[in-house]
């Protein structure tokens, strides 16, 4: 999958606001990811052991917010989570919007 | 001394903002494009030989080529009557991205041409998350695939504007319940233009080629 430019992004962008504030040393890493989202954390993990290798941010532990998906009929105005199908459990409408489980950002990090 | 660095942005932003580029530059020299992405075998080469004949003394028009390796498509659309075909080859990677396009990008005299036609990877997931700058995402399905695609790659099927239902002809020898398959599409995507087509009979072409007729003007 495409985990290994997703990882390449969040160094990127770590080591960019830590050198904003002259930091020595990232220590955390605060990633929010909805469920929505493509992203296995594993392999985040998994690739940022190679490429952290050798900066400021070798030893930084990442931390993974899971954001479950949530899902607003409009035709009932519902919320819901989505089971296998995306349909109203309620009305069992179509005309469905995602209100939250897309998330894929980065909030903060910790820094010394 | 540990301190607390807000930090609040989306990890793909670098991709998106590059996107937005590419796309100032396809505006600013007059040429729609279009992202068609698809499952590996659905038809987006297909698609594009049966569209560029249709296409030839209306709208002049550039293919760029995703693919993991070798030149095969490119050289289709070369033969299929494209004015430029450019391939990229991703060297692995599943997507194209911004960065590949912008590359791309560079090769062409866009002034040139009317329409530019990206064929990206082969892949369900990854090509739906980085965002290259094209106007129009297009969704090849075909229906030996299966009718449950939607439900089981329902980012995709969320994020594109076009969905072109490959291989209808297929329809009388295959279990595929349009039914099934369009109530899945509908709840992810329900303002998705639909064109089901047969790249092999030419039924359904007519009206793709309008379409895109009508939004390169």
């Amino acid at each position: 999958m495409h985990e290994l430019p997703v990882t390449q992004s969040i160094l990127e962008i770590a080591l960019r606001h830590a050198e904003q504030a002259n930091a020595k040393r990232i220590t955390d890493i605060y990633l929010v990811i909805g469920q929505l989202s493509s992203i296995v954390d594993e392999s985040v993990q998994f690739y940022w052991e190679i490429i952290a290798k050798g900066t400021i941010a070798e030893d930084a532990k990442l931390h993974f917010e899971r954001i479950p998906a949530k899902i607003l009929c409009l035709d009932c105005n519902q919320e819901y989570a989505p089971g296998d199908e995306l349909v109203c459990p309620n009305c069992e409408g179509m005309h469905v919007k995602v209100i939250a489980g897309e998330e894929f950002r980065m909030d903060a990090i910790d820094v010394e | 001394m540990s301190q607390r660095v807000s930090v609040v942005e989306n990890i793909l932003n670098a991709n998106d903002r590059l996107a937005q580029e590419n796309r100032q530059r396809l505006d600013t020299a007059g040429v729609f494009s279009l992202n068609l992405m698809a499952s590996p075998g659905a038809g987006k080469t297909s698609l594009i030989e049966q569209t560029l004949p249709r296409l030839a003394k209306k709208l002049r028009v550039a293919v760029i080529d995703g693919d993991i390796a070798t030149s095969i498509d490119a050289d289709r659309a070369a033969a299929a009557g494209a004015q430029a075909a450019i391939q990229i080859n991703t060297g692995g990677e599943c997507h194209l991205d911004a960065v590949m396009l912008q590359q791309a990008l560079n090769q062409l005299d866009l002034s040139q041409f009317d329409l530019l036609i990206v064929e990206n990877v082969g892949n369900l997931v990854c090509p739906a998350s980085f965002a290259l700058g094209t106007h129009k995402s297009v969704l090849v399905a075909s229906v030996p695939e299966g009718d449950d695609k939607p439900y089981k790659y329902p980012g995709m099927y969320r994020g594109v504007d076009v969905l072109v239902i490959n291989k209808i002809d297929l329809l009388p020898y295959i279990d595929f319940r349009m039914d099934y398959f369009r109530r899945g599409v509908k709840v992810l995507n329900a303002d998705l233009v639909e064109f089901p087509l047969s790249c092999r009979t030419g039924e359904g072409l007519d009206a793709w080629v309008e379409w895109i007729l009508g939004q390169s003007k």
